[in-house]
């Protein structure tokens, strides 16, 4: 059937059989491959995409049920030519990437994440962080980089700031 | 003559300190690209027919069928009739199709008859028939039945951990083109180097024209050493669909069930000592199963050379995907079974554990006075000596706290690795080799070498590497990898500095053994004479210089043998059963460390993954079935986000650590988490649980039988 999905800003339109997830079609027909086909059953996030802004697992929605609605992938932040997101910038600054292959699932859980809940609580970043898996074991950088890119987002107005959180991981 | 010696701490400007990761950016952009992300014009997709028993042989195969399945391309028979299989999930028979959904629909239709046989999936020696059981003599030293005997004390118990699997992120697999020329493939491996060598025995196709990418690998941690018998089957169909590149990569039930899987690891355990802690006796009879090539011995006693020891160990054969190299192999297994039995042997001494791992570090083969220290440093982190008390009385009621302490070794020793390290006139450097970077940061640590060596910044060095027609490397396992590109950048880039030394020398009025390279700046050391890193550059000529680094050579930059100590601080709820991670610390050396942010990464990564197998990681399969119940990574749990608790990590560094040089520490910390969590539960509880992962059901019946 024709199906046609705005990602992006852009509308991208194919042939699909109904079966065909979001996340097959970004990824074979679309070039869009930021997201990652990991479990393929919603557990692990690294299809994360936003849908209307909020987080959905990609590989467990089908194309043609998502066209009159509004798709953010990974491709939509900034690309490596330009200055990054602040969430990209505190993925690497914390060193929250191994392997990497979970990492584009996490950053877009990050973003929606942060912009539900700009100002989280350390236990808050655990429960709403905890809907990705990484096997590499990145998730001490993950979470400085939560914590880092609410200050980020939070600004300067130190009205909004909270205490600085006791850090999770730590080097003596 | 040349030295290669790491710069004293006063003049290193990058080694050691903290680097961003030189990829990052590619990594949190969605640009880099792994085999999985790998599309090609005219690109085919492959789907694998499995066996769906555990033992049988393959009486019939008609593919009919599939072959007027629209889009079909083509079939390729992996194990034909006749042939017996010997683990579920086996691959049978490899379709291609237009596309995935064709491919599937292809696969599916593909009919294949088999006769079952009898198997044997879970892991319980005492319950094997004896044809799947391969005993091994006894090995004994000394005389353990009279130290026994003149023991004051002796502890018994049963411990041990079941298959665990790898659970890749991406699924092995490639993209393979093979026409009657040359062979490219993408592959998604540990091993770029090795890679065409397999294909090209496999296939009888020449070397020479085989071509192995891999950019980026979403995980390995030992399980993607190997072109694998599905990466031949992509090339067979490649080959059938006339060098249309073909894309197989394993859906993940495949992943779990036969692409991975640690060996399980049992053991009673008897140990005695005298009363002041001096362990004097060792017996072990293990078992342990890893599929097909049965379940090897782990390295037992662990670390401890007990005087009088009695062991022997009982391989099981059985029909589950065969065992392959899990970070750091057999030696958290050896650690469980050594380090619970000694947790044991010194409640039942009424002794500090931590005073009886002291009080035997005579014991150990090597390094005794770094565990010594390490000890120190993390009794200090975890504030051990004022916590810690007796099992059963750390706290009361319902929720019960438990410290618990373990060490290991791992040697993390250089690989070979070879590199090409090019200064062109315009002042650019690029470094090529074939080594692959499996999320350790290999990019990163070879850049940051360069670049102290060279006086330049990180951002002025290229990496290039994941491809196969680069200078070789070993493939990445044990650690090797960060000495071995570490040391052969370092002498690739002296090499090529003594070369613009000497073309800039006469310019700048002297000779090249008075010039040094700093901040950019090529210079007359003590002077004032200096040319810019360009300038200098310019007077290599057109060609500038291409120069070969190795590893090994001369000038030792790497070292074998990092140790550690970790402790555990647990709370379990003795009504749920529920075991609930407070605080790791890992105190750890590693010789010279080029990037500690990659290193600490490293190193937490290995805790929780760690934190996995103690507490959540097990292959459950059913003996009817023969079958993996959770090939998936929904019930086969992985640790999560708000499963780790607090981690502080101690890296030994400095003086008598440094002067070591590299030593790789991709896997040495994920040996002791499972012995210090479960000897912490063991001391929250007063009970020992026997069998990893410390599961609620194992957690309740273990305070069951203890009547609690």
């Amino acid at each position: 059937v024709p199906v046609t999905v705005r990602i992006n800003g852009q509308p991208r339109s194919a042939n699909l059989e109904p079966c065909v997830t979001l996340l097959d079609a970004m990824r074979e027909l679309w070039d869009l491959t930021g997201a990652k086909r990991a479990c393929d059953r919603a557990t692990c996030g690294a299809c994360t995409v936003l849908v209307d802004g909020k987080r959905e697992y990609s590989c467990s929605l089908l194309a043609i049920d998502v066209q009159d609605r509004d798709i953010t992938t990974i491709e939509s932040l900034a690309t490596t030519d330009g200055p990054l997101d602040p969430v990209q910038q505190a993925f690497i600054d914390n060193d929250a990437t191994q392997c990497g292959f979970c990492t584009p699932g996490f950053v877009m859980s990050a973003k929606a994440f942060l912009a539900d809940n700009p100002h989280p609580t350390p236990d808050e970043i655990l429960r709403g962080m905890s809907g990705n898996l990484c096997r590499c074991g990145s998730y001490i950088g993950i979470v400085h980089a939560v914590q880092q890119a609410a200050g980020a987002v939070e600004g300067s107005d130190p009205a909004h700031r909270k205490p600085a959180p006791k850090q999770k991981g730590r080097a003596t | 003559m040349t030295a290669y010696a790491w710069p004293s701490a006063d003049r290193r400007r990058l080694i050691g300190k903290d680097a961003p990761r030189v990829d990052a950016p590619l990594k949190v952009s969605g640009q880099a690209k792994y085999t999985y992300d790998v599309n090609l014009p005219g690109m085919v997709y492959a789907r694998v027919v499995r066996c769906p028993y555990a033992h049988a042989k393959v009486t019939n195969i008609d593919v009919t069928a599939a072959k007027s399945v629209p889009g079909f391309k083509a079939a390729f028979v992996i194990q034909g009739v006749g042939a017996e299989i010997f683990w579920a999930g086996d691959d049978i028979v490899a379709v291609a199709a237009e596309d995935e959904h064709a491919a599937e629909m292809a696969m599916l239709a593909v009919k294949v008859d088999y006769q079952p046989m009898p198997h044997l999936v879970h892991d319980d020696a005492s319950a094997a028939p004896a044809s799947f059981k391969k005993a091994t003599d006894p090995e004994v030293s000394g005389d353990s039945d009279a130290a026994f005997s003149q023991a004051d004390a002796v502890s018994e118990g049963d411990y041990g951990m079941p298959v665990i699997v790898h659970s890749c992120m991406e699924t092995h697999g490639s993209v393979v083109a093979w026409s009657n020329d040359a062979m490219t493939v993408h592959i998604s491996t540990q091993s770029v180097s090795g890679i065409p060598g397999q294909l090209a025995q496999a296939l009888q196709f020449p070397q020479n024209k085989i071509r192995a990418i891999t950019d980026f690998v979403g995980g390995g941690y030992g399980s993607k050493l190997a072109a694998d018998r599905w990466g031949l089957a992509a090339a067979q169909l490649s080959k059938l669909c006339g060098g249309a590149p073909v894309k197989l990569m394993l859906e993940r039930r495949a992943e779990q069930e036969v692409a991975g899987s640690r060996q399980s690891s049992y053991a009673h355990v008897k140990v005695g000592a005298r009363k002041d802690g001096t362990v004097t006796a060792w017996q072990s009879d293990s078992w342990a199963t890893g599929g097909v090539s049965g379940g090897s011995e782990p390295p037992l006693p662990y670390l401890f050379n007990i005087p009088n020891q009695r062991r022997q160990h009982t391989q099981v054969v059985n029909n589950i995907g065969n065992a392959r190299s899990m970070r750091a192999p057999h030696h958290p297994q050896a650690c469980v079974l050594t380090m619970c039995a000694l947790d044991d042997l010194a409640a039942k001494l009424g002794m500090d554990p931590v005073q009886l791992l002291l009080k035997n570090l005579n014991l150990v083969t090597a390094r005794a006075n770094v565990y010594q220290e390490e000890l120190r440093v993390s009794d200090g982190l975890m504030q051990w000596s004022e916590r810690w008390r007796p099992r059963g009385m750390m706290s009361t009621g319902v929720i019960r706290q438990g410290l618990g302490v373990s060490m290991h070794a791992w040697p993390g020793v250089a690989h070979p690795f070879e590199c090409d390290l090019a200064i062109h006139a315009d002042g650019t450097v690029a470094i090529r080799a074939a080594t692959q970077d499996i999320g350790t940061g290999t990019r990163t640590v070879m850049a940051i070498v360069a670049a102290e060596t060279l006086g330049l910044p990180l951002s002025a060095i290229e990496i290039d590497i994941g491809d196969s027609t680069f200078p070789t490397s070993a493939a990445s396992g044990g650690s090797g990898t960060v000495g071995g590109s570490g040391s052969a950048v370092r002498r690739a880039a002296v090499d090529a500095l003594a070369k613009v030394f000497a073309a800039a020398a006469p310019a700048l009025g002297t000779t090249a053994d008075q010039l040094e390279a700093v901040d950019g700046v090529v210079r007359v050391t003590g002077g004032t004479a200096s040319l810019t890193w360009k300038e200098a550059c310019a007077k290599l000529g057109a060609l500038g210089v291409t120069v070969r680094g190795a590893n090994p050579g001369t000038d030792r930059l790497a070292d074998s043998g990092a140790c550690g100590v970790q402790m555990a601080d647990v709370s379990v709820d003795t009504e749920t059963g529920i075991v609930r991670i407070n605080k790791i610390v890992a105190v750890q050396d590693c010789g010279l460390v080029i990037d500690p942010k990659t290193a600490m990464s490293q190193i937490y990564g290995c805790l929780i993954m760690g934190i996995g197998y103690a507490l959540y990681e097990e292959q459950v399969t059913d003996e009817s079935l023969g079958r993996m119940l959770n090939p998936n990574i929904e019930f086969y749990r992985l640790c999560g986000i708000g499963d780790t608790g607090e981690l502080v990590i101690h890296l030994m560094t400095g003086p008598g650590y440094d002067e070591r040089g590299i030593i790789g520490c991709g896997e040495v910390a994920v040996i002791s988490p499972g012995a210090a969590i479960a000897n912490a539960v063991a001391n929250a509880l007063g009970v020992r649980v026997p069998h990893l992962p410390l599961t609620p059901d194992r957690v309740l019946a273990a305070l069951g039988k203890a009547g609690a």
